[in-house]
């Protein structure tokens, strides 16, 4: 008996996919040895990478300008040279360097001699101001921009504020330097600012920098001689919800923390995780349009600190009510063997719908969910050792 | 005179490794570079005036600082440690 001839179903009974909406997403990849820019089709399938830029020199961060979408900012520095940022206006086709990089004043007589090691973070200004960037280097200080990154100048209420060196003394030096990490500018108003430093905690600022105060009440210090002190504590990545921003979430040395304001006493919703996994980690990445829904990526917290994913087997945890409850996302990771770390940088999602997560590795890969963490599918192996994964929607 | 140049700071020359300059001592070189080669000084020099950690300037083959003297005809050369692997 002959085959019989397969015939299409008809197109209404195929299963309907669910296909991302919105615009392009592109992932700036920033690594120890340069940046690589992946751009995606519109149903986050297919990669092109472009690039390598900078090869060879440390990337901590390659950042876009949403209010052009065309601008991009990267804080680069060769290993033997000094460090500088490069500005591109034609999303990486051609890159100019500083005229200004961040740098500290001259010091005077008896003062510190602080010279920036490198820049780690670059956060663009508020949308009312078109050509503001934040750049948070090492050792802790910010720096601000008011052409676009052409030139840089230091926000003096930080950097010369009397308590600074014993909020965040630049002496501290964790594995990659001491390092203010976090920029966040209020969506509602450009003159309130909130920053975190490794090793110094979280600060706030109404008047655009000028002066500032601790915000780390509730904040665990399980290393330092005083259990809840008003500063000293270590977060690793702080993050405010654009649509609702009096919501903050933070991923401590000591836990994941919430702070809903005008409160000013974070809460440890972290405690809620699995005992087994921990609360420790690097980076927390929020949900777009939803203030409950946040990912954590678990690191190995425990003895000298592997900082290694927990037992060789990544994995997110994700919550949907604001940190009461976590669940376990890691489908299509490796199940064993896997001792990356996903620093606080690397780690990130789109705007899409459903919303793409993303990772890269300190062992060079590149990892992405297209469905808000239920899956998840490698699209890069073999890049260096990754730094920082923003995802952007180029115009 | 001519200062040669670690392959690290070629990117500010297109590449060339010998390029001209000219001073009194390290220090105004340096700047007379920055001139030909904006940014150049700040790969070299931080901002408080301190040669960086991992580069060293020779005067005839002799370390310097940025106060040397440097006449015209001295052989000057702006070198990067070598690290990694």
């Amino acid at each position: 008996m002959g085959r019989m001839p397969r015939r299409p179903l008809p197109r209404k009974s195929l299963p309907r996919r669910r296909r991302a909406e919105g615009p392009r997403v592109a992932l700036l990849v920033a690594t120890r040895k340069g940046a690589f820019f992946y751009f995606a089709n519109a149903a986050r399938t297919r990669w092109r990478l472009e690039g390598p830029h900078f090869l060879g020199q440390i990337v901590n961060h390659v950042a876009l300008d949403p209010r052009d979408g065309r601008t991009l900012l990267a804080a680069v520095r060769p290993g033997q040279l000094g460090p500088t940022i490069y500005r591109s206006a034609d999303l990486g086709a051609t890159w100019q360097e500083a005229k200004q990089p961040p740098a500290f004043a001259r010091a005077r007589e008896g003062e510190r001699a602080l010279a920036v090691s490198h820049t780690f973070h670059l956060t663009p200004g508020h949308s009312s101001e078109p050509g503001v960037w934040y750049a948070a280097v090492s050792p802790p200080a910010l720096f601000r921009s008011a052409d676009g990154g052409v030139t840089w100048a230091g926000v003096e209420g930080w950097n010369q504020h009397p308590m600074r060196f014993q909020w965040c003394p630049p002496e501290d030096q964790t594995p990659d330097g001491s390092i203010m990490h976090s920029v966040i500018v209020d969506p509602r108003d450009p003159s309130h600012l909130y920053v975190g430093c490794s090793g110094g905690g979280s600060f706030e600022s109404l008047d655009r920098g000028d002066s500032w105060r601790p915000l780390n009440e509730g904040v665990e210090v399980d290393f330092g001689p005083e259990r809840y002190p008003e500063f000293g504590q270590d977060p690793h990545c702080m993050a405010l919800h654009p649509l609702r921003p009096d919501r903050l979430y933070q991923q401590n040395h000591c836990g994941i923390y919430r702070l809903d304001r005008p409160a000013t006493r974070w809460q440890r919703v972290g405690r809620n995780m699995p005992p087994e996994i921990g609360d420790i980690g690097f980076g927390v990445v929020l949900h777009p349009r939803d203030p409950d829904t946040a990912w954590v990526f678990p690191m190995d917290g425990t003895s000298v600190w592997p900082r290694t994913s927990i037992g060789g087997q990544p994995a997110l945890y994700r919550t949907r009510d604001a940190g009461a409850s976590w669940l376990r996302q890691d489908r299509g990771l490796p199940r064993e063997h896997a001792w990356y770390t996903v620093k606080r940088q690397a780690f990130c999602a789109d705007s899409g719908d459903p919303v793409g997560i993303y990772f890269g590795t300190t062992s060079g890969e590149l990892w992405m969910s297209p469905n808000e963490g239920r899956s998840f599918r490698q699209i890069a192996a073999h890049l260096p050792h990754v730094y920082a994964v923003t995802a952007v929607t180029p115009r | 005179m001519q200062v040669t140049l670690a392959s690290a700071l070629r990117g500010y020359t297109q590449n060339r490794e010998h390029v001209p300059a000219s001073g009194a001592t390290v220090d105004e070189l340096l700047r007379s570079l920055d001139q030909s080669f904006p940014g150049i000084r700040f790969r070299i020099v931080d901002e408080q005036e301190r040669i960086r950690v991992h580069i060293r300037i020779f005067v005839n083959r002799e370390l310097a600082g940025l106060g040397s003297a440097v006449r015209e005809g001295d052989d000057v050369r702006i070198l990067c440690a070598l690290s990694g692997g």
